[in-house]
């Protein structure tokens, strides 16, 4: 079959029933993105003959004599379209997954198509940014393909907030918009992904091909695996191995990875004889091609007991319920395995909670339930693995923590670490999701069975089937206060559902109890925390690790708390808040720096603000008018240590190469990097070049989680490059001293002494002059984020409309301000996402809607836009003072929505999310107006 | 397997499919204008129905054409699926939430359908619906066509629609049109298992038809909604619609 893809004829033979988006993929071309298989995402898309559509939807046998434009297909000459530039510049990006389709769908518009841009582009999925960049940058493009003004100065980032960074005259230093390196390659697709890069040139056998590896689900929610029968898939042909229990190491681990493998407990095996969720891994099988793969696992025959299974987590640890990990022990980080108990917290702060309830003026309080959410990163998970001409293990992962897979992997099948390498392409987007190790370790079981490359991608439906979610919680609060609005006492009871694996589950519930109730001085505390195994899809890791959940209950208390005392909610917080120098709940938190009044002003200010604009809203519809704002609190960095070392070194040409082990996946952290080094330096950034995320480079990298991105990887980049500075001036006679000495001015030709020019060739050796940095993560300080909203809710539909929302944000010094508001208006459409949408529906263990057009990832229609305010502050731990702003925008959202409705409806929901369905339900109570 | 535009047999595994047949190899016309109504091939893709219905080449008597638009920005699909998918994938794959069913059932489409033994059967587009996502084909037949009557197109109509989220999936479709002789005609679609189709010799009044809307069968509960709030929704969807009509 010949057809033509970006210009170039090409000849392929489809095979039977294969998708466009497959063939161009094994073509090379992998640009076209692979997000869902089902038309849902539109990471796939491309225009033929001209005409936008989704590649895996498109029999490629339709495509002979016919022409695909992809993404690097779309500019002239090889170079951009001008969505793509706006795109590239208009930092309308995070991970950049999704956005080759995007830009494709974009450059078929025209400028009568930009007033209904949410249904022209709602084919088309971003799960990063909140499309507002994406908004604007396809507004601009398309305007100027057609020829007319597009923005007044194109591309220029709107930076908000008023920081003024030290550093700021170095160009591309810290306080500018720098926009990230790889922009121009990602809008074209040719940034590679974990599935996009070829093999190096040192993988043994990579000329017999890659192996593909599909895993065989478990039908059951729990059962005992009794036979399992692999001669009949070993004979389809193609089929090389099959993988099951017996061959899988004995040793249990956790999914979930940190700095400590003994914060989480070891309860799971690479493959397993009991199965403890509809989903989980019976077997694996590695063959010659997919088809083959897929053909293996129908031929497996397994032979269950089935054994009784318990999805509520009330239910689990009441006595007598089914038992699904009976022989750990609290050894092994579970606390009570005849109760399904993970861990149980408990916690008492200033004498009886009942006795100081009583005793208040006011007390209020009820219990909330959250939802399953799911990332719904655009890049599934996966892995491809080989061995090295040495013999050595390499897996390139989409994880956000490859040191700590690199070290998980060295244990479970008894290597010496520095048998094992583990690095990472571009990721598509982790939130969390990719701080647990879901399918590197079955590669690895894989390679190291056959010994040639293996792959395994993810598909979208095995995201639901085998991943992880958010934890679902039960928050109960009840909380005391004086006549005046002093708070005297509060209570928490959280019961928090693992799913069938211990994986993230103690940490959430620490995290959760910890940085919520510690916001508020009250007097009196109790909690009573739990997290419970389930024969469901085990919980994780998801930005803001446990907090939001309970965040929900107590900032939706502090809510009813303003209500009951006819309190304006901002002088509620006003009036209970912490503030900088109180005592601290954790004995290695420091006030760094304190920005929560500020931002409780500028949210406010805002919010009155937009009480002048005009409503707009349809005609149809019993509209009522709430707003609700909540408050939320994180420490700047996870507890017990994170660590990064990196190094800095000046090459003999004068340009600077960094190397560090931390990951890019949209968080941006990859441009701060460079950014911090070019400040520290005094050099323009493009002399700066970052290597990173692959454990050859440095010493030791916790990974990119809790969000470590700036105040741990971007301090060690900053010590390393102070470091270097040192030994530049040792090199010219200036003594070691980082600052002390005169001037050394680091210019492309050379150092400038006292007016005078060493070169470099005379100063730096061949292999560079290095110098080390590291960050340990001993000391951390406190971020903070209120959102506030105004709704309008539909009494008659449950329809919820965001009037106006906004964010105001403690992120200290602001280091990249384009990129820190992508991370607010990202984190509050994750937000907004959980607070009205999204829910992994689960009956009898399984999950109903394991797919996009179900499960309800937010549109372009759907994410408000976000006014991101910044508070003027700078930390004395950060690196220029800055804090993390990553995790933290998420936590604040769906309470400030629960009590926007609520005070719309004068009726409070307990259920998140606050979906169209149960605000309806709620809203039944509430009069008719007409 | 008959496959049409292939969207959704693409977009979910078939490890049993052996082969497939294409139909849009076949060169059925997409659109024919007759005295009768409007004649929609099978294959017609459903951007070319969204270009014709929002375009000048429909009769200006047709009133109820536009209703294609609304019904296609109905689908959860945007318009890079618009291009791929046919009208009859549409009807046939049969679920509830199948907008071009609720367009048809709106304007009392019937299918035209080839059996396997070589005849041919012309029925209501709501009766070839059994279940989400069943219809009464047998293994061989193919749908030919969906045939509008020009009577319907001709009505003035309305169609409201509610998802979960702003332009997901459909949870409730309702449909009103009042025709020439003041007949008026209302379809529930994709808040029930199969389309409802509810008929008054006059426009009625806002309890008489709430009565109806919330008597009709087959609400039901899927993730695109629970079955009380599909009822609800429906009654409050129909009243806008006839509210509309009665202006």
């Amino acid at each position: 079959m010949r057809f033509t893809v970006d210009g170039v004829p090409t000849d392929a033979e489809p095979r039977p029933g294969q998708c466009l988006r497959t063939l161009l993929r094994e073509q090379g071309r992998t640009q076209v993105k692979r997000g869902c298989d089902s038309g849902d995402c539109g990471a796939c898309t491309v225009l033929l003959d001209g005409e936008a559509v989704r590649s895996c939807l498109v029999p490629a046998v339709r495509v002979e004599a016919r022409t695909v434009t992809t993404a690097a297909g779309l500019g002239p000459d090889g170079g951009l379209h001008p969505v793509q530039e706006e795109l590239a510049t208009g930092f309308g990006f995070q991970c950049g997954f999704c956005t080759p389709g995007m830009a494709v769908t974009a450059s078929t518009l025209a400028p009568d198509d930009l007033p209904d841009l949410d249904r022209r582009m709602k084919g088309n999925l971003c799960r990063c940014t909140g499309y507002r960049p994406v908004r604007e940058a396809v507004r601009a493009g398309v305007l100027r393909a057609a020829g007319c003004p597009g923005r007044a100065a194109p591309g220029a980032p709107s930076a908000p907030g008023s920081a003024a960074a030290p550093g700021s005259a170095v160009v591309g230093g810290v306080g500018t918009s720098q926009v990230p390196g790889p922009a121009c390659r990602l809008v074209r697709g040719e940034e590679p992904f974990t599935s996009d890069a070829p093999l190096p040139s040192d993988a043994a056998r990579a000329a017999e091909g890659t192996l593909v590896l599909r895993v065989l689900g478990s039908p059951h929610p729990h059962a005992r695996i009794t036979g399992l029968d692999t001669s009949a898939a070993l004979e389809v042909p193609g089929v090389i191995a099959v993988l099951t229990h017996h061959d899988a190491p004995a040793r249990r681990f956790s999914t979930g990875r940190h700095e400590h493998r003994t914060d989480d407990p070891d309860d799971t095996r690479v493959l397993d004889d009991v199965v403890r969720h509809v989903g989980q891994r019976v077997a694996a099988v590695v063959a010659e091609t997919a088809a083959a793969a897929e053909a293996g696992c129908r031929a497996l025959r397994v032979e269950y007991e089935v054994l009784p299974a318990v999805f509520d987590p009330e239910r689990a640890r009441q006595p007598g319920a089914p038992l699904l990990h009976p022989d750990r022990t609290p050894a092994d980080r579970v606390d009570d395995a005849s109760r399904n108990v993970v861990l149980s917290l408990r916690q008492r702060h200033g004498g009886d909670v009942e006795a100081a309830l009583a005793a208040s003026d006011v007390v209020v309080g009820g219990t909330w339930q959250t939802a399953r959410v799911i990332h719904a990163q655009m890049e599934t998970h996966g892995a491809v693995g080989w061995l090295d001409d040495g013999g050595r293990l390499v897996v390139r992962a989409s994880t956000q923590v490859p040191f700590l897979v690199r070290d998980e992997l060295a244990h479970l099948f008894d290597l010496p670490r520095d048998r094992v390498r583990v690095l990472t392409a571009r990721v598509g987007g982790g939130f969390g999701g990719k701080q647990e190790m879901l399918a590197e370790d079955l590669v690895a079981l894989a390679v190291l069975a056959t010994g040639r490359p293996v792959a395994y991608e993810f598909s979208r439906t095995e995201e639901f089937e085998r991943s992880a979610v958010r934890h679902p919680m039960r928050v109960s609060v009840r909380l005391g206060a004086t006549r005046e609005g002093r708070l005297t006492a509060a209570r928490l009871e959280v019961l928090s559902d693992a799913g069938a694996y211990g994986n993230h589950s103690r940490g959430t519930l620490f995290h959760a109890c910890a940085d919520s109730l510690s916001l508020y001085r009250v007097p009196v505390t109790s909690v009573d925390a739990q997290a419970v195994y389930t024969n469901t899809l085990p919980s994780g890791a998801f930005r803001g690790y446990g907090l939001g959940q309970v965040v929900l209950g107590l900032e939706s208390a502090m809510d009813q708390l303003a209500l009951a005392l006819d309190l304006d909610p901002f002088e509620l917080r006003r009036i209970n808040a912490v503030r900088e120098g109180d005592p601290l709940h954790e004995d290695d938190l420091v006030w760094g720096s304190y920005g929560l009044d500020q931002c409780l002003d500028l949210a406010q200010a805002a919010l009155h603000r937009g009480r002048e604009a005009p409503l707009d809203l349809p005609a149809a519809g019993d509209w009522r008018i709430g707003e609700g704002m909540a408050v939320a609190m994180l420490a700047t960095m996870a507890p017990f240590g994170h660590a990064a070392h990196t190094t800095a070194a000046l090459r003999p040409d004068g340009t600077v190469l960094l190397r560090a082990g931390t990951v890019e996946f949209g968080n941006g952290t990859t441009t701060v990097l460079r950014q911090i080094a070019a400040s520290a330096l005094e050099v323009p950034v493009a002399r700066v070049e970052l290597q990173h995320a692959d454990t050859d480079l440095v010493v030791h990298d916790t990974g990119a989680f809790a969000s470590a991105g700036i105040t741990v990887a971007g301090k060690a980049v900053h010590a390393a490059c102070l470091a270097l500075r040192g030994r530049v001036r040792a090199a010219v006679g200036l003594g070691d001293s980082a600052d002390g000495g005169g001037a050394v001015e680091l210019a492309p030709e050379g150092a400038v002494v006292g007016g005078r020019v060493v070169p470099w060739s005379a100063l730096v050796p061949a292999e560079g002059l290095e110098a080390t940095g590291a960050e340990l993560g001993e000391v951390r300080s406190l971020a903070f984020n209120v959102h506030a909203v105004r709704v309008a809710v539909d009494v008659e539909t449950g329809v919820v409309r965001v009037l106006q929302s906004v964010q105001a944000a403690d992120a200290g010094t602001v280091l990249n301000p384009a990129q820190c508001r992508g991370q607010v208006e990202g984190g509050a459409a994750q937000g907004y996402g959980s607070a009205l949408y999204e829910e992994v529906l689960v009956e009898d263990g399984r999950v109903l809607n394991p797919a996009f057009r179900t499960y309800r990832v937010p549109q372009f229609a759907d994410v408000p836009e976000t006014e991101v305010l910044f508070a003027s502050t700078s930390d004395v731990l950060g690196p220029f003072g800055a804090k993390s702003m990553s995790e933290s925008p998420y936590n604040p959202v769906a309470p400030a929505v629960g009590n926007a409705v609520a005070r719309a409806l004068g009726v409070r929901g307990f259920e998140q999310p606050f979906s169209r369905d149960r605000v309806w339900r709620l809203a039944r109570t509430v009069p008719p107006r007409r | 397997m008959l496959l049409a535009g292939g969207t959704w047999l693409m977009s979910d595994p078939q490890p049993g499919a052996t082969g497939f047949v294409d139909l849009t190899t076949l060169g059925w016309p997409d659109l024919e204008v007759t005295p009768e109504g409007l004649r929609i091939g099978a294959t017609c893709t459903i951007a070319r129905l969204v270009a014709w219905a929002g375009g000048p080449e429909v009769p200006p008597e047709w009133s109820a054409a536009e209703l294609a638009v609304d019904a296609v920005h109905s689908l959860l699909a945007g318009p890079g699926v618009w291009a791929t998918a046919t009208v009859g994938g549409n009807v046939c794959r049969a679920y509830a939430a199948g907008a071009l069913i609720s367009f048809a059932v709106a304007l009392d489409g019937v299918a035209h359908v080839w059996t396997a033994d070589g005849g041919e059967v012309r029925l209501p587009v709501a009766q070839l619906i059994t279940g989400d996502g069943t219809t009464c084909l047998r293994r061989g037949d193919v749908l030919r066509a969906v045939e509008l009557p020009a009577a319907a197109l001709r009505s003035r109509a309305r169609l409201h629609r509610i998802a979960l989220a702003e332009l997901g999936r459909a949870a409730a479709v309702v449909t009103g049109r009042v025709d020439d002789d003041g007949t008026a005609v209302f379809g529930i679609t994709a808040a029930t298992t199969v389309p409802a189709v509810l008929r008054f010799p006059v426009l009625p009044g806002p309890e008489d038809l709430a009565e109806a809307v919330a008597g009709a069968a087959g609400y039901y509960t899927d993730p695109l909604g629970p079955e009380d709030w599909r009822r609800g929704v429906s009654v409050v969807l129909a009243e806008r619609a006839r509210a509309e009509l009665a202006a």
